[in-house]
Parts: C-alpha cells; sequence; structure tokens
C-alpha cells in the first residue's frame, strides 16, 4: 500500500485538508471528492480541453496534474466563475452569443478564454481561432464561440 | 485512464531530487510539466514505483543572457520562453517555433528540461537545440556533466540521459545579431505536432552566406541537420538553382515515416517546400530586411 498525502488547497475560494492516493488526478479529485463536476473529464490525455481549470492564475489540463501537485495551490473551477443570477463577463458573453450547444465542452473553453484574455491581445480572428485550438468542441459550434471571445475583448473594462 | 499506483516525492531541492532518483534505482521517473508523463502514466505506457516531482526546486527556472550566449533552466514553462524578451531579441528563431508548440494551458505546465528529456522526434525544442548548437547541462550524484545536442538525441523518445539524471540547464550560443532566421512548420491544427518542419539561420556578408544552419523535425527517429545541405550554401550566392540543389540534397538526406497523419513521401515532399522557403526567408532577413 503506498501511503496517502496529506494535502491542503483552495477550491474557488475556500481552503480544504484532504489525504489524498498520490495517483489521484486533480480532475477526479475535483469531481468526487467536491462534487464539482463542471470539470468535464474527455480524454485524459490533454487533446480535448474539457478538463481545462484555473491553477495559481494559470489555465492547467486537470487530468494531467496530480492531486498532490495541487498542495498549497489556489484552484478555480467553471464552479467559481459566477452564479446563475449573477453570470460573469465570460460566460455572459457566451450566453449573448449562443455559443454553447450540448455544453460539454463549455466549462473548459469559458476556463481557457479567462486565461487567453489575460495573456494575449486576442485582436484577430486568426489569434482567438488558435487560442482556441487546444479545446475541442464535438457539437461543432467554433463560430458562436469566436463570436463571444471577439464581443469580450472589443468590450474594454470586461475582463474578470 | 488512470494511472498506475505510484509513490511521490516533492523535492524540494536538487540534491533531494538526485538522491530520490537514485534511490528508484532505475524505477523512478523525474515529473517536470507533465505534458508528455502523465498522458504516458494514464494510458498505463510507463509504470514507474515513484515520481520525483522537480516542480517545487528552486533555482531551475529563468533566461538569462550572458555575453555570447543564453542560458535556460530546466524547469522554464514553454509559456515563459513563449513571452521572454531575451529570446525574442537574441534567439528570435526559438520565439517563433515556440508559437508552434502545443497550446496555452499545455505551455503553461511543458518545461524545455521535459521537452528535451522526452525526445518526440516531432517536438520543436529538442531540434531548436540541435539547431542553434546548444549544450545541455545534466547532473547526476557522479556530478555535472555538459552535452552537446548533437550528442543528445539517441532515438524516437530516447535520449542518451541516465536513469539516475536530471537535465538542469540549456545554453543556447547567441548567433550574431545581423543573422538571419526562419522557422516553418505545418501540422494538422494549430499547437498539433508538427508533420515537418525547419528552422534556419543564415550569416552572411557581401551578400555571400558564411554559415548557414538547417534543422528539421517529424521526418526521422530524431530531430536532423542538414549538414550536406548547409555546405552547399556556404561561401555561396541565393540563386534559385543553389536553393534547388539545396532542396534535393535536404529530400535525399531524410527517412520520414509514414504513419496515420501523412506518408513518407508526403513528408519529404513537405520538408523541402518548407525549408526552401525557410532559406529564403532567412536569407533575406541576413541581408538586411529586419522585418
Ligand atoms: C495535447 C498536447 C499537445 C502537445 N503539442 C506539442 C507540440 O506541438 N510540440 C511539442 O514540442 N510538444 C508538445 N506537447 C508536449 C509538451 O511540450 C510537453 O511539455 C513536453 O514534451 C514534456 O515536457 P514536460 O515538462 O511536460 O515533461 P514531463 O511530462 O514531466 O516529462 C517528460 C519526460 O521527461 C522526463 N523529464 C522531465 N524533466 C526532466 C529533467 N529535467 N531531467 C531529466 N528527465 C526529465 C520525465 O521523467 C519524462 O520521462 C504536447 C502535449 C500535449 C498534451
Ligand atoms: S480530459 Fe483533460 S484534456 Fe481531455
Ligand atoms: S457544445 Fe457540445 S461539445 Fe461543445
Amino acid at each position: 500500500m503506498i501511503a496517502h498525502k496529506t494535502i491542503r488547497m483552495t477550491v474557488n475560494g475556500t481552503t480544504y485538508e484532504r489525504s489524498v492516493e498520490p495517483r489521484l488526478l486533480l480532475s477526479d479529485f475535483l469531481r468526487h471528492e467536491f462534487g464539482l463536476t463542471g470539470t468535464h473529464v474527455g480524454c485524459e490525455h490533454g487533446i480535448c480541453g474539457a478538463c481545462t481549470i484555473v491553477v495559481n492564475g494559470d489555465s492547467v489540463r486537470s487530468c494531467l496534474m496530480l492531486a498532490v501537485q495541487a498542495d498549497g495551490a489556489a484552484v478555480e473551477t467553471v464552479e467559481g466563475l459566477g452564479t446563475l443570477q449573477k453570470l460573469n463577463p465570460v460566460q455572459a458573453a457566451f450566453q449573448d452569443q449562443h455559443a454553447l450547444q450540448c455544453g460539454f465542452c463549455t466549462p473548459g473553453m469559458l476556463m481557457t478564454i479567462t486565461d487567453l484574455i489575460k495573456k494575449y491581445p486576442l485582436a484577430s480572428d486568426a489569434e482567438i481561432r488558435e487560442g482556441l485550438s487546444g479545446n475541442l468542441c464535438r457539437c461543432t459550434g467554433y463560430e458562436h464561440i469566436v463570436k463571444a471571445v471577439r464581443a469580450l475583448v472589443r468590450q474594454p473594462g470586461s475582463a474578470p | 485512464m488512470k494511472p498506475p499506483a505510484f509513490d511521490y516525492i516533492a523535492a524540494d531541492n536538487l540534491e533531494g531530487a538526485l538522491s530520490a532518483l537514485s534511490a528508484a534505482g532505475g524505477d523512478g521517473k523525474v515529473l517536470a510539466g507533465g505534458q508528455s508523463l502523465m498522458p504516458m502514466l494514464n494510458f498505463r505506457l510507463a509504470r514507474p514505483s515513484v515520481l520525483i516531482d522537480i516542480n517545487r526546486v528552486p533555482g531551475l527556472a529563468y533566461v538569462e543572457a550572458t555575453g555570447s550566449t543564453v542560458k535556460v533552466g530546466a524547469l522554464t514553462r514553454h509559456h515563459a520562453l513563449e513571452m521572454s524578451p531575451v529570446i525574442k531579441t537574441h534567439l528570435p528563431v526559438v520565439a517563433a517555433a515556440m508559437q508552434h508548440v502545443a497550446h496555452l494551458a499545455i505551455r503553461n505546465r511543458g518545461t524545455i528540461g521535459g521537452s528535451l528529456s522526452h525526445a518526440d522526434p516531432a517536438a520543436e525544442l529538442p531540434m531548436l537545440t540541435l539547431l542553434l548548437d546548444a549544450r545541455i547541462g545534466i547532473h547526476s550524484p557522479r556530478g555535472r556533466r555538459i552535452t552537446d545536442a548533437g550528442d543528445f538525441f539517441v532515438t524516437s523518445l530516447v535520449t542518451s540521459l541516465e536513469e539516475d539524471e536530471i537535465v538542469t540547464d540549456i545554453e543556447f550560443p547567441k548567433p550574431a545579431r545581423e543573422s538571419g532566421w526562419a522557422f516553418e512548420e505545418v501540422a494538422r491544427r494549430a499547437g498539433d505536432f508538427a508533420l515537418a518542419a525547419v528552422g534556419v539561420t543564415i550569416d552572411a556578408r557581401d551578400r555571400k552566406c558564411e554559415q548557414a544552419r538547417i534543422g528539421l523535425m517529424g521526418v526521422g527517429e530524431t530531430p536532423v541537420r542538414a549538414h550536406e545541405a548547409e555546405a552547399l550554401l556556404r561561401g555561396q550566392r541565393l540563386s534559385d538553382t543553389l536553393l534547388d540543389e539545396a532542396v534535393a540534397s535536404i529530400r535525399s538526406a531524410i527517412e520520414p515515416n509514414t504513419d496515420l497523419h501523412a506518408s513518407s513521401d508526403y513528408r519529404r515532399h513537405l520538408a523541402g517546400v518548407l525549408a526552401k522557403k525557410a532559406i529564403r526567408d532567412a536569407w533575406r532577413r541576413a541581408d538586411g530586411d529586419r522585418q
């Protein structure tokens, strides 16, 4: 038996302490331990982007990180973005532009875009598309997702 | 899938990481960005008994210009390299190539040391170290050694690293300021591994090529240098005939694989097309066009 490790992690603003098996993926930890099932799991090898979350301010694939590695980290998941009553600007742009269909890819898209708009000017559609290229949408509603990002970056002061 | 069971050690200094790795006796794996190792664990293609996480080891993430070189710490993330003003100024070919490495969420985690150690033949950083004659600094319980990039890549996913060694730093010689450069890649989607890519640097004087470097990736078991084509260009003025000769020499020197994504013939053809464009662009920049 491999010993569990004790970790402390802030998830969407609340700090928790838990004991975990080293091999537990951060995606599974968030989903199973906290019921944060907004973090979707599509491929578990970094390809689909559905599991993207933000750790210490940077977007990461939660299927490619171990829960033990996030010891001491501040983790943000899609559940932390806004509420039904008050969507955050990225979510509101998705609603306005009809940027989701089945919604499977949406959490990963929202978390990716949260980081993209901080790090890149996204001045052209080509740049927006390149930024989104690591997230697959099997409903293939990419056009509206690009529109949502375009609306977001053209709206000064909208960055969350 | 889920990874097999393993123990986990978060090293807080290099000595700790080295001793944990050698204590594992070949059954341990260094965990850096995890962007290649974690997929392999999830697929159970790797089954180490212990992971030695080096993410908390201080002093391994930096980009520094010295008089004649640029030094990069092994734990430098791809996104940091992509954004680094030192890289933009001194190694513009690296800055251009980093745009093609994966996607932001992967660049936020993936490291140069991990990319070199993983040694994917279609990866950008291994090819860039070979192109620029970089030297790779390695630590083990026996001390420090330095190896040329040319001696580091053995075959696909295999390097000359011993099982108790850790890559700690990479030193790129600074090309001359007026050196021309170009990087050309074709991949199925932005951020995918390349079907083929070419990096070129050219030093020119009086419109003649003094030195050319041509590196290719995705066209064999390791990244490669086109030494014969480099020799063809040396001392010459650029002409269409010379370009065609260089391209023909590159196409006959490489032995690309056929896989799901492209045939060997297609890759050979593509490598020539990309090389032609890259040599022309690098030469134009070397001739003083800084655009
Ligand atoms: C969807 C996806 C797309 C990608 N696309 C690209 C791409 O287009 N181009 C590209 O180049 N890469 C691509 N990658 C791979 C990415 O660049 C990885 O970051 C890189 O290959 C490995 O770096 P890492 O730091 O994540 O290493 P890890 O995954 O942590 O480790 C990889 C291997 O190297 C060993 N290792 C790590 N660091 C050291 C060290 N300092 N010393 C000794 N051994 C070490 C590990 O034990 C392991 O065997 C992609 C990855 C994904 C998931
Ligand atoms: S589940 Fe993590 S990228 Fe697909
Ligand atoms: S909305 Fe269905 S996968 Fe994107």
